[in-house]
């Protein structure tokens, strides 16, 4: 354990392991998610009460766990950051935060444009569509912050510290809806109980959710790979790394 | 196939422009990040490559001499004495 | 792990655990102010102001709903299953307005406790299923109706 913990800080080992793995997230991610968006859009039937307006949940479901999810793993990377100084957790954090932030603008989005059709508006001060407007503007806070210290070692510190402080909003978009009288409906799908779904909605749903969840996973190790390569640009690996392939190799190994 | 023609498909009961413009964006935005990625990639690995060749342009010059006396130098030390010394 | 680490990660628990009682005392202080409407219990209670911008929300009472046929103006009750109160509006209404859907409305209530909207949106459940299973579900529920036994909640 211990051992692969160390293995894990060296940027290299990184570099080569996450190459291995990038190809299969964004075949299987690519594969999944498409086949449950075209199976959710053209394939499942209509909603009794929406008619086909719901077909919107098949994005607007995958981005917004995604949009949440990263930001936890986010403040568990801050945890290692401020705890054991493992680089890597601040590169992740570098990596992943514009990602989250363009999905919780997605989930906002989508959800606004489906909200106009069923409830009659874009958009209500809810604590649901608060609480995630919230959870952007600490996204775009950890951007911004990312990028207000020249200083690596402030920088990561700084990061660490509002990703870990900014967790507590995870748990209030959570239940937001079962706390408040919110606009919003409760969740559909839930860990410990049935999706309140017939299965031929609740599958492509689930494809997408996973799909999206894997295509995040090559975003982030192929971002994680160019800070990677950025703050090691002075090692022997990556001056041999770039002299022997140059960009085509290194592009290869990204897709 | 939930719907009985392809026009259907597209008018969606009259929720098309919705949903279609709700797929738009996310494909967009899915491009973006896709795009951005890339482009960081691209820009670390050129800026690295023009300093790689300036650096061994540079050093061209004292490369040739340092092959031509047979690569490293040697520069006695007295490490050793000094460490069984002390 | 090392004592340092340890100290670290004390410091960082408690920096979390604080930042979360701070943001719950918050929200708990402000809960009525996050929650965005009253429910028909609270409005029969008095707890709502009245002649105050507010929202109510709950279920539309089925049989409840009167339309003017000469303009748009509408009458119905919203629900809890606990109490109820009559909501005028004019106006159109979201085409997911129906009995036995919830709405949350924008308005106010007059003197004889009645919720004047200026707004109305429909709010619906987490439910999702096709047109088929719906009525196979209704056709089951008048069955049951008939029959006179209780019917599951699905």
């Amino acid at each position: 354990m211990w051992q692969f913990f160390h293995k894990l800080g060296s940027p290299k080992w990184f570099y080569g392991i996450a190459g291995r793995f990038m190809p299969w997230l964004l075949g299987f991610g690519l594969l999944l998610a498409l086949a449950g968006i075209v199976w959710g859009l053209a394939f499942a039937p209509r909603d009794y009460l929406q008619g086909n307006s719901y077909r919107i949940i098949f994005i607007h479901v995958p981005t917004a766990f995604l949009a949440q999810s990263v930001y936890m793993m986010m403040a568990v990377a801050g945890v290692i950051t401020l705890v054991w100084k493992m680089k890597l957790a601040d590169v992740f954090v570098r990596a992943a935060a514009p990602v989250g932030a363009i999905l919780t603008v997605l989930a906002l989005f989508t959800g606004a444009v489906w909200g106009k059709p069923t409830w009659g508006t874009w958009w209500i001060w809810d604590a649901r569509l608060t609480s995630m407007l919230i959870l952007l503007f600490l996204y775009l806070g950890i951007i911004g912050l990312a990028h207000a210290y020249s200083d690596e070692k402030t920088a990561a510190r700084a990061v660490a510290v509002l990703a870990v402080v900014g967790v507590v909003n995870i748990p209030i978009i959570k239940y937001s809806v079962e706390w408040w009288n919110t606009l919003h409906q409760p969740a559909t799908f839930k860990l410990t109980e049935k999706p309140t779904m017939v299965p031929e909605m609740w599958v492509p749903l689930l494809l997408a959710v996973l799909g999206t969840y894997l295509l995040f996973g090559w975003a982030a190790l192929y971002r994680m790979q160019t800070e990677v390569l950025r703050r090691e640009r002075r090692t022997r690996w990556v001056k041999e790394l770039i002299a022997a392939g140059g960009g085509s190799q290194l592009k290869s190994r990204g897709a | 196939m939930a719907f009985d023609s392809f026009s259907a498909f597209v008018v969606m009961g009259g929720h098309g422009p919705y949903v279609w413009t709700c797929y738009g964006v996310f494909f967009l935005l899915v491009a973006l990040i896709a795009w951005l990625s890339i482009r960081d990639r691209r820009q670390v690995v050129r800026s690295q490559q023009r300093e790689q060749a300036m650096v061994s342009s540079g050093q061209a010059d004292t490369a040739r001499r340092a092959r031509a006396g047979g690569g490293f130098q040697r520069i006695p030390t007295t490490q050793n004495e000094s460490i069984s010394k002390s | 792990m090392n004592p340092a680490r340890k100290r670290k990660l004390t410091i960082v628990l408690f920096l979390l655990a604080g930042v979360a009682v701070a943001v719950g005392l918050t929200t708990y202080a402000f809960r009525q102010n996050i929650n965005l409407f009253y429910d028909p219990t609270q409005i029969a209670e008095g707890e709502a102001p009245v002649n105050v911008r507010i929202r109510a929300g709950g279920m539309v009472e089925e049989g409840s709903v009167k339309r003017d046929p000469d303009s748009l103006k509408v009458q119905f009750r919203v629900t809890d299953y606990s109490s109820s109160v009559t909501v005028r509006y004019e106006g159109i209404l979201p085409d997911l307005f129906a009995e036995g859907q919830g709405v949350v409305a924008t308005g106010q209530l007059n003197e004889n406790r009645e919720f004047v909207a200026s707004e109305v949106l429909a709010k619906h459940d987490e439910q999702y299923m096709p047109p088929e299973v719906s009525e196979a579900l209704e056709r089951s529920a008048a069955r049951a109706r008939e029959e006179g036994r209780e019917m599951p909640q699905y």
